[in-house]
């Protein structure tokens, strides 16, 4: 028996007290994500209960049960309250997916600051703008990112310290850096919480634009009600499931239920920190015994690429339920999954602002291969009239994807950015960017973005962060970035490029402007293509026209080209 | 061969690793996380570019990325044809 049980039944009797009546939450109490994930579970009965199971690139292991978890997080919380890091402060954390990060972030909500996770292959560009903005205290980092840091310390003047948690005894730190081993630190027993409540904020998650800088998403305590509940009846996380979320905590599926939702539930859960490879997935499915699977489309189509045969090899019948996020999931994925796995990937819908699961397909529903499901239940979600903000009146007419605001792990405002925030809302709805449309039985199918942003492997990419950094490459004149169809990715970063007058378009500058880009953001922000031409199209004004080029790309008609200059 | 290796090992530190940490011919490169798979991309262009080579989508796997001595396994390939 799942869960949610009958979803018709819980969408009619549905409040959100249920989640704080089960997690003995009572408006205006103190609410602390960092206790609910550690010290709770251990008052529930659990403290050697194996929270925590990481196994690195070259098999090593460690493991840490839920009295560890506490300990070790309190470990993390004492010695940043000692460091002088206080409420609110934002402490990022820059780092693999080992286990100080999933530690540390517990241990940095306890003190009350805010925990701002950034992907740890985001290049110096990319960090300093989320850095920047945040105007964050402190980086908790490894050996091997901190030249990323160093090369920008001169531009952060607030940034006061950076934590290195495998610092070499044997080499000298540099200017703010300080050593701290979690493994090895006192832990102490009893550490003060910060009394947190509701409204205190919690995590900062950057996400990309069409345009303008990354905004800050800022969350607060409260969401952990949202993530908790959708952790339970969507993931469906049962007491003696292994669970494998394979999202980094740089983004927000690692932490919503790589962190939180997983152990707010209080399950076991499994890290991998290793790159991918179709057979050490398998075999780590095969070792741990993992039951509960939530992926990404990415990851389950490389999956398919590998082929059927490599599966074989695995005993892989531990696995009872499945589920994936990040972009839509392809019909022909979830058909695969069902004949490979004997079980259906459920695609579920939700994004870095909503904090939590909106629109989803659930354990026992009938699944519509292709469809991204139903609202959870106390989500009022529809399609609206994308003129009129109005939703339609009838099914399966495509338009804006919308939400009634007020789901406890909701966004607060976009840091330093409330003008941006507000224009996230349109006749009382929240617009996620994405369309879609409804059919005659209340399915969502998702039609695409809204805006240019481009959405690679579940990862968004702003196409004016990519030109932005293109532009400062010595040979380029001017860029515009677009997506590309991609198999694997769903879509792939290309970026069409002018030379400045003395370069010459070749394969080695091909490479080198390719290599440049993903030195200053991130792999993922790297075009996949490059091509070089003569100019570029543009509106009579000088304003790029990126849609001509979009429809170059995905095969699509033109459309209006009245207003492109030359025409 | 030893050259190629030797080559291939180079790029792959100047380019991809970013401390002090050592790479050698068998370390394993996009399972031990230093190449990730949209990283690949630049690594595939770079030895196509350097050898004068194609490389097809469906043999540039992972695994055959794994290592510079896979790499240059895979390269062999397609400089002999």
């Amino acid at each position: 028996m799942s869960n949610i049980g009958s979803y018709d039944d819980r969408i009619k009797n549905f409040d959100w007290s249920i989640a704080e009546k089960e997690l003995d939450y009572q408006a205006g109490n103190v609410i602390n994500i960092g206790w609910y994930c550690s010290d709770r579970i251990c008052k529930l009965g659990k403290a050697d209960k194996p929270a925590l199971i990481w196994e690195g690139s070259s098999g090593q292991e460690k493991r840490y049960t839920y009295n560890e978890l506490r300990l070790t997080s309190n470990a993390v919380g004492q010695f940043l309250r000692d460091l002088g890091i206080k409420p609110e402060d934002r402490v990022c954390l820059f780092m693999d997916k080992i286990p100080e990060l999933y530690i540390g972030f517990l241990g940095v909500l306890k003190t009350g600051a805010i925990v701002q996770p950034l992907f740890s292959a985001f290049g110096d560009e990319s960090l300093i703008v989320r850095l920047d903005n945040a105007q964050t205290t402190a980086v908790i980092t490894q050996r091997k990112h901190a030249p990323k840091v160093r090369k920008i310390l001169d531009k952060m003047p607030y940034l006061k310290h950076i934590i290195i948690v495998d610092a070499d005894p044997a080499k000298p730190l540099s200017e703010r850096e300080i050593a701290f081993d979690m493994d090895k630190a006192p832990k102490p027993e009893n550490f003060e919480i910060h009394p947190t409540k509701a409204e205190s904020p919690s995590v900062l998650h950057y996400t990309s634009g069409t345009t303008g800088q990354p905004k800050g998403v800022k969350h607060v305590h409260y969401s952990l009600i949202s993530q908790y509940l959708t952790a339970k009846w969507v993931l469906d996380l049962q007491d003696s499931d292994i669970y494998w979320c394979t999202a980094d905590p740089g983004w927000v599926t690692g932490t919503s239920y790589g962190i939180i939702g997983a152990f707010s539930n209080g399950v076991t859960q499994c890290v991998l920190d290793a790159g991918f490879s179709a057979d050490n997935w398998y075999k780590f499915i095969e070792k741990h015994k993992i039951s509960m699977w939530y992926s990404a489309p990415t990851a389950i189509r490389s999956l398919m690429k590998a082929g059927d045969e490599v599966i074989k090899k695995y005993n892989l019948s531990s696995l009872r339920h499945l589920a994936s996020v990040g972009e839509p999931l392809n019909s022909e994925a979830v058909i695969w999954s069902e004949k490979v796995f004997g079980k259906a990937f459920l695609d579920t819908y939700w994004q870095t602002e909503t904090g939590s699961i909106m629109i989803t397909n659930f354990p026992g529903m009938k699944i519509k291969p292709g469809s991204m499901g139903k609202p959870f239940p106390g989500i009022t979600a529809t399609v609206i009239d994308a003129d009129k903000y109005e939703p339609f009146d009838g099914p399966g007419k495509i338009g804006l994807i919308a939400i009634k605001p007020g789901w406890p792990s909701m966004m607060r405002t976009y840091w330093r950015n409330e003008e941006t925030y507000q224009k996230k809302f349109r006749n009382g709805w929240y617009l996620p960017g994405d369309r879609s449309s409804i059919d005659s039985e209340g399915y969502f199918w998702f039609v695409g973005r809204d805006d240019d942003v481009i959405n690679t492997g579940g990862h968004l990419v702003s196409p004016f962060e990519v030109e932005s950094a293109l532009l400062e490459h010595p040979a380029v004149a001017e860029s515009a970035v677009v997506s590309k169809p991609d198999f694997v990715n769903m879509e792939v970063v290309k970026a069409f490029v002018t030379l400045k007058p003395g370069f010459v378009a070749s394969k080695d500058l091909d490479l080198e402007i390719m290599n440049f880009v993903r030195k200053k953001l991130s792999p993922l922000a790297m075009p996949q293509e490059i091509e070089f031409i003569d100019n570029l199209p543009k509106t009579r004004s000088g304003k790029i026209m990126r849609r001509i080029l979009h429809a170059k790309e995905w095969g699509e008609e033109i459309g209006d080209t009245s207003t492109l200059e030359n025409d | 061969m030893e050259d190629m290796k030797e080559v291939v090992r180079e790029y792959v530190v100047r380019e991809y690793v970013e401390d002090d940490s050592e790479v050698t011919f068998d370390t394993p490169l996009i399972s031990g996380g230093i190449v990730d798979s949209f990283s690949m991309v630049s690594l595939k262009r770079f030895l196509e570019n350097k050898y004068k080579i194609s490389i097809p989508d469906d043999k540039a796997t992972p695994e055959a990325f794994d290592s510079v001595n896979k790499i240059c396994i895979l390269v062999q390939e397609f400089t002999k044809a």
